[in-house]
């Protein structure tokens, strides 16, 4: 008996003495739950784009075509030689009206989700907008070649209605079309939450306040969806600079490179790697300024 | 590095298309940075040759070591063959597939690291790895169906240097002309419809930069002055030529085809009438009823033809050059060659490709004599350093520029 208490004792010195410990500095708890997740992200995501940053600064051997730990900022000058301006510039436009595009067809899209439809209805449209996010994306994209090449589903439409043939495949506006049906869920969904999240008194409390519908969309309910369309528009902007399989297979006409798959030519092609990282920097510093205007602009004070 | 994934390997597309290019990135950096003291110790210049060129290849095939480790092109190492390779040699096949030429050269680092025994490397990656010194010698008597090998793919300058095998070639295929029989009652005898304005919006080329060879070929027949020798070694004024042309061909180009799927649906839809293409698309092409046919221009035509190398340190090589010995004979090659749609290197192969696929002989154009394949200049790595030890061609980076300039 006496030596069982005793036993006992000393086990919860021992136990007891670091749980203590731990509950006495919060932050050291704090430290201990957080490292190994932290210590995941600095290796996979900071290391990788260190490792892109520091290859940027290096070139290619001409001669055995090997990578050569020299430094240089070739790499950086020659993302101002012609034509990777104009590709920069035709991807950042092709991305912003893709961006505006979802948007304006994710508010009306998600309002009617989140503050009309039914229940039934809104899980209805819900698998319908997740539902090609299940299906291959390259299944999709091919998809999209047959709806768009000449007498495919949209020439043979326009066609019977006497429209003529518009056969834009391998054009820009294919791919300005095909990025917004692909990114389209990417928009609705933050949209969607963004709506859910008012709380219908604010809605009567406007109409309380004389507010007609039209006004109390504007001043109530589009300043709230906000946030959500930009957390939707940095997927649709974003992923739109980076793809490279919409312009290898959608594009691909003359005059249709995009900054993706220049990078991807350069990589699996040239075994330029330190072209491509100083190239793929183009990205993130578009990323990094857009954020910059969007916080400027006040977009993440309601978040 | 020049043909991957997108450019020929049909079967690795899906496989490449949702590999992130950040793990590539990685891989090819550090390939690049375990590569890099030999480059710097060769980057002198003039007079490479490979460090293992001294080597002495083995005399004889000892016993199997019960494994074999290849570094393949995904559709090289089908159970089809690879499965009564095991049950003959008892050695068990542990293939990798490497997503490009690239990859192939990283891979292959060190020697194959004791790792690989075996890289089925395309004529783009053959000469970094013989320079490098990651393959070495290969005795040729070893290999009783070399002597079956079409002659001019027996001592190929992409696999053997100073009369020294690094590996025994495989198969090959051309980059042919694909035209519309419709559009065209009587085969195309010049390149020249591919920069014809007769034929403006429906041309297609691949988009891919080793296409300013396929210039460079061209103008080598008709701007003679150029004295355009190899479309792989070009000196600036050479090469600005054919980008020039390639710059005046953008007009008329429809599409730039990256998949050889999207090939054949521009040929089907009949949305294009002429074009570079591989013998595969003809054979789909056909076999889904399209009238299209294909031929070798009197210029010629670039091509890729694909080798087993053996690596320095293949910790299995009876194994290994027993494979080299099987995949050679012809009906290991007439099965791979169906397999895959090409062309194989075994001049026995034909009848056993029609008994697997009838007509896969003619479509692939192995029933041609040699004289067909002469005029094929097959792909390799573009250098600074010519063959003539002058430093003054235009490496491949440049190409790659010139190409992102070309399409736009």
């Amino acid at each position: 008996m006496v030596r069982e208490e005793a036993r006992e004792g000393r086990e919860s010195t021992g136990v007891a003495r670091v749980s203590a410990a731990l509950w006495r500095r919060a932050w050291l708890r704090a430290a201990l739950t957080l490292s190994p997740p932290l210590a995941w992200f600095l290796v996979i995501y900071l290391a990788s784009l260190i490792v892109m940053l520091v290859t940027a600064f290096w070139t290619v051997n001409p001669f055995t075509n090997n990578l050569e730990h020299q430094f240089t900022l070739s790499n950086f000058t020659a993302l101002f030689d012609a034509p990777i301006p104009a590709i920069i510039g035709r991807t950042v436009l092709i991305a912003a009206l893709v961006t505006v595009t979802d948007a304006f067809i994710a508010l009306p899209f998600a309002y009617f989700m989140a503050r009309i439809a039914t229940p039934r209805v809104r899980n209805a449209l819900f698998v319908a907008v997740l539902l090609p996010l299940w299906a291959s994306y390259l299944a999709r994209v091919y998809a999209w070649i047959i709806i768009l090449t000449k007498d495919g589903t949209l020439d043979w439409t326009t066609q019977h209605l006497g429209l003529g043939s518009p056969n834009i495949a391998y054009t820009n506006l294919a791919m300005y079309i095909v990025f917004s049906y692909i990114w389209l869920p990417f928009m609705i969904l933050p949209v969607y939450g963004a709506l859910e999240r008012i709380p219908d008194s604010f809605i009567e409390a406007s109409a309380d306040l004389g507010a007609r519908n039209w006004r109390t969309l504007r001043s109530v309910v589009l300043p709230l969806a906000l946030p959500g369309v930009v957390a939707g528009s940095i997927f649709t902007f974003s992923l739109t600079l980076g793809d490279y399989i919409t312009p290898l297979l959608i594009g691909s006409g003359s005059g249709t490179n995009l900054i993706g798959n220049v990078i991807y030519d350069n990589i699996g092609l040239a075994n330029n790697l330190p072209f491509a990282a100083a190239l793929a920097f183009v990205p993130i510093v578009i990323m990094t300024v857009y954020l910059l205007v969007a916080r400027a602009l006040g977009a993440f004070e309601a978040m | 590095m020049i043909h991957n994934t997108f450019f020929r390997r049909r079967r690795r597309s899906a496989a490449m298309i949702v590999a992130l290019a950040l793990p590539l990135l990685m891989a090819g950096w550090v390939g690049g940075a375990a590569a890099a003291p030999g480059a710097a110790a060769r980057s002198g210049g003039s007079g490479l040759t490979p460090p293992t060129q001294n080597m002495k290849p083995q005399q004889s095939i000892g016993k199997g070591e019960g494994q074999l480790n290849l570094i393949a092109w995904e559709g090289y190492t089908q159970p089809e063959w690879v499965k009564p390779f095991e049950q003959q040699t008892g050695c068990q096949v542990n293939a990798k597939y490497a997503g490009s030429s690239s990859e192939m050269v990283s891979l292959m680092a060190n020697g194959g690291g004791g790792q690989y025994d075996l890289v089925s490397a395309s004529g783009d990656a053959d000469l970094r790895l013989i320079y490098g010194g990651d393959v070495k010698p290969v005795n040729m008597k070893l290999i009783p169906s070399w002597q079956q090998l079409r002659p001019f793919l027996q001592s190929p300058d992409f696999n053997t240097i100073n009369g020294v095998h690094y590996g025994v070639s495989l198969q090959f295929g051309p980059n042919d002309l694909l035209y519309s029989t419709k559009a065209f009652p009587k085969a195309p005898t010049s390149w020249s419809v591919i920069y014809s304005k007769k034929y403006a919006g429906k041309i297609t080329i691949p988009n891919n930069p080793i296409q300013i060879a396929d210039a460079a070929l061209y103008l080598s027949a008709h701007e003679r002055s150029l004295k355009i020798t190899d479309p792989y070694e070009l000196t600036q004024t050479q090469f600005n030529a054919a980008v020039n042309l390639l710059k005046e061909q953008r007009p008329l180009v429809k599409a730039y085809w990256s998949l050889a799927s999207a090939e054949i649906s521009l040929f089907e839809n009949g949305e294009t009438i002429v074009g570079a293409a591989w013998p595969y698309q003809t054979g789909q092409l056909k076999s889904a009823g399209a009238k299209v046919a294909d031929t070798i221009p009197s210029e010629g035509a670039t091509g890729w033809a694909d080798s087993w190398l053996l690596a320095t340190k293949a910790p299995h090589p009876n194994c290994a050059y027993k494979w080299m010995a099987y995949i050679t004979t012809a009906k290991v090659q007439a099965e791979q060659a169906v397999s895959y749609g090409e062309t194989p290197d075994n001049s026995l192969a034909c009848p056993v490709m029609d008994k697997l696929s009838k007509g896969s002989c003619e479509s692939l154009h192995a029933n041609e004599p040699d004289v067909y394949f002469k005029t094929i200049k097959f792909w390799k790595t573009p250098l600074a350093q010519c063959d003539n030890g002058q430093n003054d061609c235009v490496p491949f980076q440049d190409w790659e520029t010139a190409w992102t300039q070309i399409t736009g």
